[in-house]
């Protein structure tokens, strides 16, 4: 089995029907015409643009090169994160929170995938490097968008009940307990869910992909098991990791509540 | 040196307060709304971030961890908040075990059957009523009371003032009560303070 290559027709003749679902809203007075053009746009050239840097890198296998890229891949999840946020933290915290929970997760578990795993030759080859790390980044950011949402929002929401259990004599691990636990569970059932459904409802993307490209599909699905599992466990660490420290920072050293620490 | 005693301490909007409130006694706070009582009482429980030392029973604040601090010095806010779905789970574990906490349920108006009520049936005079009673299972050796009797009929007023002076003397407790009324303030004695213009003097 070979790839059977688009060529501009094919992906015209997809785009075709992005059109199609944009003039639809348009005539049912849906108003998202715009933004459905302009996210296809988007990924247009946001996917174009990748091929183009993954065919360069792929080319070198230059670390460097590839560490930028991650860095670049890193920094634009933990944008996304704190741009999902409703209430964000004020100053470095509100980017910096996702991002090193992100680091934290996702670049270890990838490391520990291609080193000990998949044992690649180096280990930062991009071929895998980088796709990896694209799948545990991209999930790893729901879920840490999700749980750090959850505990802010709650907090906010409930300062009466976190300030009532401090005045008790709680400090202030006792004092979010409770919201800490739930916005973690928020964050993780997404994973879980995809998890649970895997290959029975939907095909999942990477497994689609190297069926596509001719892999044997048993080889594909033990690749996506790998898959599921690492994302798993990295959003799990990464949302533990997110949630640990802003709940902290939502207290100084004083036990009190700081709301006044989010924007 | 017993009792509560407050220097410079600076919550947002007020000029800084010198206060003392010897064991046992009481010292009565009001003054317009905004004027910032409550904001004292949450700096005094150093709940809000803010300049100035306290002690109570001669201990600084700052040589205390937070959470110390505010079991030793018990604050009552005007509005109680209640974080688990029965009444009986906001006490501390044993807080029956020395055989005080019916009693005091007791002389608030409930039975012990109120530990297994849900928190939601509960009225706003109710709840402010056993908020008293979670604090005191806590043992304070202070009280701030932000308006304590602020939704309650006459006869639970009347318990409540009871309680909390008979808490007082019987553990030489300094009691620091905001209160709007001014005949409660006449009927419970003690020091008379007013906030105007952003200072605490005492009411002339």
């Amino acid at each position: 089995m070979s790839l059977i290559s688009l060529g501009p027709w094919d992906l015209g003749l997809a785009a075709a029907l992005v059109l199609l679902l944009a003039a639809m809203s348009w005539r049912l007075h849906l108003g998202v015409e715009r933004r459905v053009l302009i996210a296809a746009a988007r990924s247009t050239v946001q996917l174009i643009l990748l091929g183009l840097v993954l065919e360069v890198l792929f080319a070198q296998t230059s670390l460097p090169l590839i560490g930028l890229l991650a860095l670049v891949m890193l920094l634009v999840a933990g944008w996304e994160v704190r741009a999902r946020q409703k209430r964000r933290y004020a100053g470095g915290w509100g980017l910096g929170i996702g991002t090193l929970s992100m680091f934290l997760s996702s670049f270890s578990v990838t490391l520990l995938a291609l080193t000990v795993i998949i044992r690649v030759e180096p280990w930062y080859q991009p071929q895998y490097l980088i796709p990896l790390l694209g799948m545990l980044l991209g999930n790893t950011m729901s879920g840490i968008a999700v749980a750090l949402d959850g505990l802010t929002r709650s907090a906010w929401d409930a300062r009466g009940r976190i300030e009532a259990r401090l005045l008790l004599g709680a400090d202030w691990d006792g004092a979010i307990a409770d919201i800490r636990r739930e916005a973690l569970r928020s964050g993780l059932i997404p994973i879980v869910n995809a998890m649970a459904t895997a290959g029975v409802v939907s095909l999942p993307g990477m497994m689609t992909g190297q069926i596509l490209a001719g892999s044997p599909p048993l080889e594909a699905a033990k690749y996506q098991l790998m898959i599921l599992f690492l994302i798993a466990a990295g959003t799990g660490l990464g949302s533990v990791a997110a949630v640990w420290i802003g709940s902290r920072r939502l207290f100084d050293e004083r036990h009190r509540l700081r709301l006044d620490r989010l924007a | 040196m017993a009792g509560l005693r407050l220097e410079r301490i600076r919550p947002r909007g007020l000029t800084p307060v010198d206060l003392d409130v010897p064991a046992g006694g009481l010292a009565l706070v009001s003054g317009p709304s905004g004027s910032g009582k409550s904001l004292l009482l949450r700096a005094v429980a150093d709940l809000d971030p803010h300049e100035g030392e306290a002690w109570v029973d001669g201990v600084a604040r700052s040589s205390l961890p937070a959470p110390e601090w505010r079991r030793r010095v018990g604050l009552l806010p005007a509005e109680s908040h209640w974080w688990a779905d029965q009444v009986g789970a906001h006490f501390p574990p044993r807080a029956d075990a020395a055989g005080e906490l019916l009693p005091l349920l007791e002389r608030l108006g409930f039975g012990p059957e109120v530990l297994d009520w849900s928190v939601g049936r509960l009225s706003t005079g109710e709840r402010q009523r056993l908020a008293l009673a979670r604090l005191l299972a806590n043992r304070p050796e202070a009280l701030l009371l932000d308006e304590a009797t602020a939704n309650l009929d006459p006869v639970n007023q009347a318990r409540v003032e009871a309680i909390v002076t008979d808490y007082a003397k019987a553990n030489a407790a300094a009691v620091l009560w905001v209160s709007h009324d001014p005949e409660q303030r006449q009927r419970l004695g003690g020091r008379r303070l007013v906030i105007r213009d952003g200072r605490l003097e005492d009411e002339p």
